[in-house]
């Protein structure tokens, strides 16, 4: 063993793989185990939502006429125009253009904040002001629905709740990630991580893709 | 991933076709064809979107058959977990106490 490890590993290559597709294939095998986890943990909350609404289909119903069907379309095309740019710095990362990289996680961040400002300036404060956030301060005055209604708002505080937060936890690592791409860290044989952090970001998208219809079109 | 796109474009008509699907959920909610088969049309929508974020904006398709696999697998333990609970749910009846 003359040589030096350097010379046999090209950069970018953890020494635990032979070749740089095996080190691919392991990354996204990882990353897809990761979403699996993920299907299964959100479809918890959505199996919750099912057992309930069959229970209490009035109540669901009168609740979810409190929510805002523009906003709610408005927000899917935000995150769906986030899960653009973030293919497309992605595509920027496969072809070797940083400024496309940084240009598109930064667009993925901003439409990402509009997101989460549309949802937290208009629909989390108008809910919380009209008592209808669960707990102690729940009022219900509508005709129909009754206090069940308070299971339907929990769900979409959970639900929409943690979707925010996995959105929170995306824009976080965007953050780091843009300086790091400004420095040329991901080369278009090696950006296993942007690759992998895309997934995550979509998977996101497609959380919110079943959200919208369940919680804002089921009455309208 | 080996299906490397020469450009955006393609990416561009996933994008406008899953905005005409934001809007075509939007519309049908409107049309009351019946409660249940209202929730059929928005799921299936919702099932399309995802479908076609799926296989092109994270690369399923062109992708591995491990990667594949872990796709719908994925989502196909989610079928098993749904259709225990409702099947659970919708089967329930009162108990009445005391035998008669």
């Amino acid at each position: 063993m003359s040589h030096s490890t350097a010379d046999a590993h090209p950069a970018g290559l953890a020494h635990h793989f032979e070749s740089q597709e095996q080190q691919n294939s392991s990354a996204f095998f990882g990353m897809w185990l990761f979403m699996v986890q993920e299907v299964l943990f959100f479809g918890g909350l959505f199996v919750t939502y099912v057992y309930y609404k069959l229970q209490y289909p009035e109540a669901y119903k009168a609740g979810s006429l409190e929510l805002d069907v523009p906003l709610g379309a408005l927000n899917t095309g935000v995150l769906l125009a986030s899960s653009f740019t973030m293919v497309m710095a992605v595509w920027g990362a496969q072809k070797g253009k940083k400024e496309i990289l940084v240009l598109g996680l930064v667009l993925t961040i901003l439409f990402g904040g509009l997101f989460l400002g549309i949802k937290w300036e208009y629909e989390y404060t108008k809910k919380w002001e009209h008592n209808l956030f669960p707990g102690p301060n729940y009022e219900w005055h509508g005709e129909t629905g009754g206090p069940q209604t308070e299971i339907f708002f929990s769900l979409y505080f959970a639900m929409t709740g943690m979707h925010a937060l996995h959105m929170i936890v995306g824009i976080g690592i965007m953050l780091v990630m843009i300086p790091l791409a400004w420095r040329g860290t991901w080369t278009p044989e090696n950006h296993n991580f942007v690759e992998g952090f895309g997934l995550y970001w979509h998977f996101v998208d497609i959380v919110w893709i079943f959200l919208f219809p369940y919680l804002y079109l089921i009455a309208v | 991933m080996s299906d490397h796109d020469s450009s955006l474009m393609p990416y561009v008509f996933v994008l406008l076709s899953l905005f005409a699907l934001t809007g075509l959920t939007v519309g049908v909610a409107y049309v009351h064809l019946g409660p249940v088969a209202n929730q059929i049309v928005a799921f299936a929508i919702a099932a399309t979107k995802a479908s076609i974020v799926i296989l092109f904006f994270m690369h399923v398709k062109g992708s591995s058959s491990l990667i594949k696999l872990s796709a719908v697998g994925g989502f196909f333990w989610l079928l098993i977990f749904f259709i225990f609970i409702v099947s659970d749910v919708l089967t329930r009846t009162t108990l009445v106490p005391g035998w008669h």
